[in-house]
């Protein structure tokens, strides 16, 4: 059955669930794997994990990185998770080695938005994704910064408390995002947020639109 | 390459999802689109002929579902009929009581009423399964207050083809009723997945209404049934012209309404036979499943008791490995079937089903359905298994994830 290629394959709802060439090419031909066994012998001079399999995406990266130069000579990884997941991890693989590899600083400045735009687009579903595997480069960087003793260069991300009595954080509301959520309801649905402080939903609204705009805008 | 270059084939593998229409459906269904187009509600003889044929169909599915022409209301499709009943009784019943009791399995048409119906006041019960997807009968009857109105649980699950007891929960039903002397609570059940492969009298089965669609039985697509016992009254959804006995307005979808009369006489006439193609077909896959993967998980109840499950339906979950993936490397060969992982769903949430039969998320991510259906043969599963086991050892070599092994030893 031969499908048209300019099929728009758009949902009730406006969103495309179709995949670009290019994250078809990285899933079906995945750059720089790490294959299943051979972390035991490869000698990575940092690594870094996200996710989990109940979480339904888990990544892990190890890097080769040079002392001297700060630069990322090698990025292997193993991705469990969906075609996107796969297609992420492996073009931010490319992203951070390609010309001879990235310097640390630089690597830092990746963001989300650029593993995309790479990709040619994901579908709005499918943005989180693109979030891991920039998020698995920081903490590889990071064990790197914690192994040659750099503590202070160790990025941590910040969360704040926004609904008190749940111990809710501004992360956990654009994780929500990530997955989904656009509204007060569907993050409440969620997460339970503002339920018990309704003195929180201003800025849980303002969060939502914040994170909608940043990653949809 | 890391991967094989595809082979051109086409395996459909998904008829839960929908089925093809079958050569006979459409035939029947020919003579409707230009030559029998007239609207039945007109006087003049063409259209009176179209009368005619629309209530011999009406008395086709009335017989086969042992029930009268007229308590036979044809709809838009299942999420109607299901929309229709739970809708209908509710508004139509509410001062008799607010409580609904039905399962978390249910299809989305089903729960997104309920849930709907929540905000409306009305209270909702949602049974759990057991492992295998079984709503209990005592269950349902320790559920049942004064206040329920009805009672809604599916014939067969669309996941894991759980097969539910609906004669037993309608006898516990019909108990109740008796001792409390009382019409409530209605027994609805929907069984869309159900109508191509299991029994359909309506008295056999204790219920009161019955959902059932064109588009699962190698009928058309938007063409449903509503069955209605009399006696039980619904608060119409649709307002007009007063459409099959003012419960459904609308010009009558005549076309579909002839194609899905003739689907449902064909697949009840072939039914036992085909079940047991199918059920042999089915078995064979599984057991080459788990002869040639490892790490593979069956869902749903066992294969072995036809009476227990559809028997096109299988549903496993193979481990440190996501569906999605798995699903998008099939269809690159062809393959179509389903998957419960969140990442195919737009609300990111895993199977609802497998949750609701406590499959841990990690299980429920690798899930695959596959939906057997008149088109397939066991040349289709073994082109199938041809290529499953090489695409799950590909995506374990690329996963870092391997359940039951010590996790941290394997990056340092």
């Amino acid at each position: 059955m031969k499908i048209n290629k300019k099929i728009d394959g758009r949902d009730a709802q406006g969103n495309t669930w179709l995949y670009s060439d290019i994250v078809k090419d990285h899933f079906f031909n995945p750059r720089n794997i790490l294959f299943y066994g051979e972390e035991e012998i490869y000698e990575a001079d940092a690594s870094g994990r996200v996710g989990s399999p109940a979480c339904g995406d888990e990544m892990v990266v190890w890097l080769k990185i040079d002392p001297k130069t700060e630069k990322i000579k090698e990025c292997k990884w193993q991705t469990f998770g969906c075609g996107s997941a796969i297609a992420s991890t492996s073009v931010m693989s490319e992203i951070v080695t390609e010309n001879n590899g990235l310097t640390i600083d630089q690597a830092l400045k990746i963001k989300p938005q650029d593993i995309m735009e790479r990709l040619g687009g994901l579908p709005a579903q499918k943005v989180h994704c693109s979030v891991l595997g920039d998020k698995a480069l920081r903490m590889a960087i990071n064990d790197w910064f914690r192994k040659t003793g750099q503590h202070q260069r160790i990025v941590v991300e910040g969360a704040k408390i926004i609904d008190e009595k749940l111990r809710i954080t501004d992360r956990d509301i654009e994780e929500a995002v990530l997955e989904g959520a656009r509204n007060l309801e569907d993050i409440q649905k969620k997460l339970k947020v503002g339920v018990a402080s309704p003195e929180a939903i201003p800025e849980i609204e303002q969060l939502i639109r914040f994170y909608t705009e940043k990653y949809y805008g | 390459m890391f991967f094989n270059k595809k082979k051109k084939s086409f395996v459909y593998l998904d008829h839960a999802a929908t089925t093809y229409i079958d050569e006979r459906v459409k035939q029947a269904m020919e003579p409707f689109w230009i030559k029998e187009f007239t609207n039945p509600s007109s006087l003049y003889a063409p259209a009176l002929k179209v009368k005619g044929f629309l209530s011999e169909a009406r008395k086709k599915v009335a017989k086969i579902l042992q029930a009268l022409p007229d308590n036979i209301i044809f709809t838009s499709g299942g999420t109607e009929s299901n929309n229709l009943a739970i809708f209908g009784i509710a508004r139509k019943y509410q001062n008799q009581g607010k409580h609904i009791v039905t399962s978390k399995i249910e299809h989305q048409a089903v729960l997104r009423c309920c849930e709907q119906l929540e905000k409306e006041g009305f209270t909702v019960t949602y049974l759990e399964p057991d492992s295998e997807g079984f709503i209990s009968p005592k269950k349902v009857l320790s559920a049942i207050t004064p206040e329920t109105i009805l009672v809604t649980i599916m014939y067969a699950n669309n996941e894991i083809g759980t097969i539910e007891p609906i004669v037993e929960i309608g006898k516990e039903i019909l108990k109740w009723r008796k001792e409390k002397n009382t019409v409530f609570p209605y027994f609805h059940t929907d069984a869309c997945q159900a109508a191509g492969a299991l029994e359909l009298a309506v008295e056999k089965l204790h219920v009161d209404l019955l959902t059932f669609n064109g588009s699962k039985i190698y009928g058309p697509k938007g063409v449903g049934v509503l069955y209605k016992r009399r006696g039980v009254e619904i608060q119409p959804l649709f307002f007009g012209g007063g459409q099959e006995m003012g419960q459904r307005s609308g010009t009558e979808n005549i076309s579909g309404i002839i194609g899905l009369t003739k689907a449902l006489e064909l697949v009840q006439d072939n039914r036992l036979a085909e079940n047991k193609r199918l059920f042999n077909l089915r078995n064979y896959f599984w057991e080459q499943v788990q002869t040639k993967i490892n790490k593979v998980k069956l869902n749903g109840p066992k294969l072995e008791d036809e009476l227990l499950r559809l028997p096109n339906n299988l549903n496993f979950s193979i481990l440190d490995v996501e569906g999605e993936a798995l699903l998008l490397y099939l269809d690159n060969y062809g393959i179509c079937c389903s998957t419960g992982s969140a990442c195919t769903s737009a609300s990111l949430e895993p199977s609802h089903v497998l949750s609701a039969c406590g499959l841990p998320y990690e299980y429920s991510h690798g899930s695959l359905r596959f939906s057997l259906g008149h088109c397939n043969t066991k040349a289709d599963i073994d082109y199938v298994m041809e290529y499953l086991p090489e695409i799950v050892e590909k995506l374990r070599k690329i996963s870092p994830v391997n359940l039951g092994v010590v996790q941290h030893a394997k990056y340092k």
